[in-house]
């Protein structure tokens, strides 16, 4: 109308998908961040990555697992007939002979499921894995997206049935750090720097495991009114406050469990005795 | 501390084209980026358009993005930026700009119309609703949203792909879902509508891969991820994805399908 | 001339804060087509700001609450010159609105046996405010926007259409009431985003755009507070009432220079929050004026256990209505025993453990915290009085909310005179939106209905003649007019403040003269597309009217009352209590009228001790 002055047209740039459809803001550069984000997905990527190797080398070594009274937790329970004999351990031949390969990916199974499904890890891996995206802000390389809505990646939706497994699996590692009192001899009443990383070990993989998202959910947070259910409603603020926590704990007992594997495996390749405490 | 010079880069334009022009501009102390763009305004380029309202970081409305980052004009302190550093001033990028660093965020009011409002209980009238504080503290976390869109505009679903607004609702709204399921007197179901189901059915809650942007850049504090989306998603398990009544669905999908 | 977009609704609120949007559900729900038009983004209006609560007597704190005792502090707080059937009104009505807000889906914060919790005010005698931490404004708007979504929803499910009975308009500005006559006809405004005109044409027009704040240097208020409202009644031939009444909120920050202002809610002091000087003193035992002695503790121990056991002690001082805590602070501000930056210090890190601090004031300790880099768990903040409010306004009838003198024109909240008195207390702002919103909606809903069979017609001549003064800054230069603003602000700031004298003000007037000359040239660049240089030329009309009948008011009323104090008469005047000032446009001059109000009903008069009413009264009216 009258007064139409024409507003400035300066940049025009072939346009594209996400930040540069058509009728946004033209900004050819895809991020304007400034700061280092990358560092982030770098990191997570990079310890991801090397606990992928070490645990796939370690899972399928099929040796050096048991130096008792220790198990190494990738091995436990142990459920062939070509597992090492532990005395009072936790291997019971339900799997016989024909098992061939490293028991441990019997079990591993569970553990790998129910952390590669966890709520955290997915962050962790979409972002640093897959760039979907890499950075807050920082647009995706992908065309196209869907999510969590098709096979597979819809079967993210079945973690509670991991959480489910992961707590016997808890409680047998639980069972293999009580056994670790003992001696290499099975007499009670021995305490060694094994037992120390057993412990240590044991506590971050049931805080990751209550801290789970689904835990929360299921022991409280599916409710509606908590005021009808006060001692769910206190579990629930436990496994909350152990949720907020939720990454923190995802990454200390993904180190402590390889460093307990470590400690088994150097002590019975031979490397160095376990030194004793009492 | 004394007043310097910055260096600014502020977009403009509008939906048929623009770019960044560069400003040098006064900067006080205890300043934020929006009395700089004031500033702006006042000085240099009067027909800047901007958006905004209370300059307390309470209504939402000075949404933009600063050094590429999504915040809020009035919250973002200058003294986070280094005397050297040029400021980059863009209008939120997920959204379709109108001019300057004012876009159109109609997307999210039409969202927020998909969702289906608080159904009150039937024969509990005013003054008779009775609720516990522990059952109204989630609800109320997310009630403090300021719907700045902060959290759409980075939610990388709709952020690059444009094609994906049709079905997903974004963050906010999938709160405002969690929100109403958890109140503790709506009954939406009992008027036969699912929130946990619909949730994943109609507002797109699958496409959510719980990266946790949202919560970032939430000018409010709102554990959004942790305490609304996956909340929420585990409720949808809850309906959708019981072992045997899924694996029942995909064999009878199948054999229909073959 | 241009050809201008219109269309037909049966009432139009114009503002979308909590008096808007609760007028817009009320006539859509008896039936009328509501359209709503707002500056801002829908959710977004100053009613955000609100923190401290909605005062209601529901009695869930204390159960000798009733409306009686409401109605009474409401009076008592506007020193009697309120429009008592509005007070009474307002303190019947506050419960329900409030309860309805809840089936609506509100959330507020519950007591041990899960009704509403309330807490304690300045001027309130018992714990009344429903409130949300302190965002309880932001819970109102947002409440009601999604009651109007809801609304949408169920006429979508009818019609197919959202938007077919009820539609906001947002960032759309009007410039205009239109009139048929005596009637009003519609409305014409801008779309802010594309600066197209548009008209809507109605028989009823609901006027809720809130304060004047913008007016003034140190203000709370948000930029959408230009007093369009006010300004509009006036253009269309309505009165103002009282509009000497501007309240300055003891407790803005002060500190750093580009927050100046922001509120610091009142909660901080019924919470346990107090004050200081530089010299550590609680000052504010030394205020406590004569009306007030029996209600207010005379020792820090008396002040302090209150919190605790309210029945048996006397409230602190601190909570006294905010003119004299304003006042009070201006006056050791003045005498030399301020904080480093101008204001005095607001404690509550010496009084409550932090973690207490950041349940009840989460808002304020991030304000602080983001804003000032101060730590309120550790350190006392600095405040001092900003222009927080108008207690002044659009007269009304007390029932119906309609303006004075032009059918079909109604008003409601902060622009609507009278409810008030001279100084409004806090959490009676949420409460007025929503009984006066919802009356103001109810009575314009039946106006239009009444109206159907003889619509007013819309005048092509007013259509052009609004469009052809919104274009003006277009096509005229010499004046910036974010500079005029300035001017403006600081001409209010300092010649009709918080303290006023005669001279200053007939200087101000004399400014405002000069300043709306050269508006008149204020010219813009650009184009019409969402263009805030433009906008503000055209909000500076509204400023610069409302604020000549700030001014006249003020130089007029030889008293000092609640929200209004002169130097020169530091005395309540009981005989100034009857005298309303109502202030109308006399061609293009603001001119001002006196008017005697009718006298408040036996039976409210009768809740009062006769002692108290001698202090307000004239000898004339109590012996009547």
């Amino acid at each position: 109308m009258a007064t139409g002055t024409e507003p400035p047209t300066t940049e025009r740039h072939p346009r594209a998908g996400g930040v540069r459809a058509a009728g946004r803001a033209a900004i050819a550069a895809p991020h304007l961040r400034t700061d280092r984000w990358w560092l982030a997905p770098a990191a997570t990527a990079a310890g991801l990555l090397a606990f992928v190797v070490y645990s796939t080398w370690r899972a399928f070594a099929g040796a050096d697992y048991y130096a008792a009274p220790y198990v190494s937790p990738f091995y436990s329970p142990c459920l062939a007939e070509n597992c090492e004999p532990m005395k009072g351990g936790p291997n019971w031949e339900i799997f016989g002979s024909w098992w061939g390969i490293s028991p441990a990916i019997i079990i591993l199974v569970f553990p790998l499921g129910f952390r590669l499904t966890c709520y955290y890890y997915r962050k962790a891996y979409y972002r640093g894995f897959w760039a979907s995206p890499p950075a807050c802000a920082v647009a995706e390389p992908h065309k196209k997206y869907t999510g969590e809505t098709r096979f597979p990646l819809i079967l993210q939706n079945i973690h509670r049935y991991f959480f489910y497994a992961a707590i016997p699996v808890a409680g047998i590692l639980t069972y293999d750090t009580v056994l670790a009192f003992r001696d290499e001899r099975y007499d009670w009443g021995h305490m060694g720097l094994g037992t120390l990383v057993f412990v240590v070990n044991i506590v971050l993989i049931w805080a990751y495991t209550l801290s789970c998202h689904s835990c929360r959910h299921i022991v409280g947070g599916k409710l509606k009114h908590f005021s009808r259910h006060p001692v769910r409603y206190r579990m629930w603020q436990f496994a909350g406050k152990l949720n907020a926590r939720h990454m923190l704990l995802a990454w200390t007992s993904l180190a402590s469990v390889a460093l307990a594997d470590l400690y088994v495996y150097l002590v019975a390749s031979g490397v160095f005795e376990d030194p004793r405490f009492f | 501390m004394s007043g310097y010079e910055a260096r600014f880069k502020v977009w403009r334009g509008d939906a048929h084209g623009g770019g960044l022009e560069d400003f040098r501009v006064e900067v006080n102390e205890g300043e934020v980026v929006l009395d700089i763009i004031h500033r702006l305004q006042a000085t240099q380029a009067p027909d800047l358009a901007v958006r905004w309202n209370c300059k307390a970081g309470k209504c939402g409305s000075c949404s933009a993005e600063i050094n590429g980052r999504p915040r809020l004009m009035c919250m973002t302190r200058m003294s986070v930026f280094t005397r050297e550093e040029t400021v980059t001033v863009t209008p939120l990028r997920a959204f379709p700009v109108v001019r300057d660093l004012v876009t159109d965020v109609g997307f999210n009011y039409r969202k927020a119309r998909e969702v289906p409002a608080f159904v009150p209980p039937a024969g509990v009238g005013p003054g008779e609703y009775r609720m516990m504080q522990e059952d109204v503290d989630r609800s109320q976390e997310f009630r403090k949203c300021i719907e700045c869109f902060l959290c759409q505009d980075t939610c990388h679903v709709v952020r690059d792909h444009e094609e994906n607004k049709a079905a997903f609702a974004g963050p906010r709204f999938l709160m405002r879902i969690a929100e109403l399921d958890m109140h503790p007197l709506d009954a939406a179901a009992e008027s036969g509508v699912d929130r946990k189901r619909t949730a994943q059915d109609e507002h797109g809650l699958g496409y959510c891969n719980i990266t946790k942007c949202c919560t970032e850049v939430c000018p409010e504090g709102i554990k959004i991820t942790d305490n609304a989306l996956i909340p929420l998603k585990e409720r949808a398990v809850d309906r959708k994805y019981d072992p045997l009544v899924w694996l029942g669905s995909k064999i009878r999908r199948r054999s229909s399908a073959g | 001339m241009s050809v201008v977009e219109r269309q037909g609704w049966d009432v139009v609120v114009v503002g979308a804060g909590g008096a808007g949007l609760r007028a817009a559900i009320e006539a859509r729900e008896r039936g009328a087509r509501t359209a709503v038009i707002c500056k801002s983004l829908f959710g977004k209006a100053h009613t955000v700001m609100a923190e401290g609560g909605i005062a209601a007597a529901m009695a869930n704190a204390n159960e000798n609450d009733t409306w009686q005792v409401h109605f009474r502090d409401t009076m008592r707080g506007g020193k009697f010159l309120n429009q008592w059937r509005m007070a009474e009104l307002h303190a019947q009505e506050a419960p329900d609105r409030v309860w309805e807000l809840e089936t609506w889906g509100a959330l507020f914060d519950r007591t041990k046996d899960g009704r509403i919790s309330q807490r304690n005010f300045g001027g309130h005698e018992y714990p009344r405010l429903a409130h949300v931490g302190d965002r309880t404004g932001l819970e109102l708007i947002r409440t009601l926007q999604q009651r109007i979504v809801a609304l949408q929803q169920e006429d979508f499910a009818a019609t197919g259409d959202y938007e077919s009975r009820l539609r906001v308009f947002q960032e759309c500005t009007v410039t205009r009431v239109l009139k048929d006559g005596d009637r009003v006809s519609g409305v014409f405004g801008y779309e802010r985003e594309s600066g197209r005109f548009f008209v809507l044409e109605a028989p009823a027009v609901v006027i809720a755009t809130g304060g004047i704040g913008k007016s003034f240097k140190v203000t709370s208020n948000s930029w959408e507070y230009t007093g369009d409202g006010h300004a509009l009644a006036l253009l269309a031939g309505a009165p103002l009432l009282n509009m000497e009444f501007v309240q300055f909120h003891p407790t803005g920050m002060v500190w750093p220079p580009s927050v100046k202002g922001i509120l610091v809610t009142e909660s901080v002091r019924g919470d346990g929050g107090v004050l200081r000087n530089s010299d550590g003193k609680r000052f504010m035992f030394d205020y406590v004026p004569d009306v007030f002695k029996e209600k207010y503790a005379e020792t820090e121990d008396e002040a302090d256990r209150w919190y605790e056991d309210p029945d048996h002690n006397r409230r602190p001082p601190e909570l006294l209505p905010r003119d004299e805590v304003a006042r009070a602070i201006n006056t050791e501000v003045k005498e030399g025993r301020g904080s480093p930056h101008g204001g005095v210090f607001l404690d509550v890190s010496t009084r409550m453990p932090a973690e207490v601090i950041k349940r009840r004031l989460p808002s304020m300790y991030h304000q602080f915290k983001e804003l000032a880099d101060v730590d309120i768990t550790a350190e006392a903040m600095e405040v001092g009085p900003t222009c927080h409010y108008v207690m002044g306004g659009i007269a009304v009838e007390s029932d119906s909310a309609a303006a004075r003198g032009v059918p079909g024109l109604y008003a409601a909240g902060e622009v609507a005179g009278g409810m008030h008195g001279s100084n409004r207390l806090g959490g009676n702002s949420l409460s007025d939106l929503l009984v006066f919103g919802r009356r103001a909606g109810w009575h314009a809903a039946e106006h239009a209905r009444g109206s159907a069979a003889t619509r007013p017609v819309v005048d092509d001549a007013q259509v052009d003649a609004a469009a052809e003064e919104a274009l003006r800054p277009f096509s005229v230069s010499g004046e910036n007019p974010y500079t005029l603003h300035q001017e403006l602000q600081r001409t209010m700031n300092d010649l009709v403040g918080i303290i006023r004298r005669q001279g200053e003000m007939e200087q101000a007037l004399q400014r405002l003269a000069e300043l709306r000359v050269r508006a008149a040239r204020a010219g813009v660049e650009g184009h019409r597309q969402f263009n805030p240089g433009w906008h503000l030329a055209l909000d500076l009309r509204n400023m610069l009217l409302v604020s000549e009948c700030v001014a006249r008011a003020a130089l007029e009323r030889t008293e000092s009352r609640g929200g209004h104090t002169r130097e020169d008469f530091p005395g309540m005047d009981r005989a100034w209590r009857r005298v309303n000032l109502l202030c109308a446009l006399a061609g293009d001059a603001v001119a001002l009228s006196r008017e005697t109000t009718a006298p408040i009903r036996p039976d409210l008069l009768a809740l009062f001790e006769k002692e108290e009413l001698v202090k307000y009264l004239a000898e004339e009216e109590l012996y009547e």
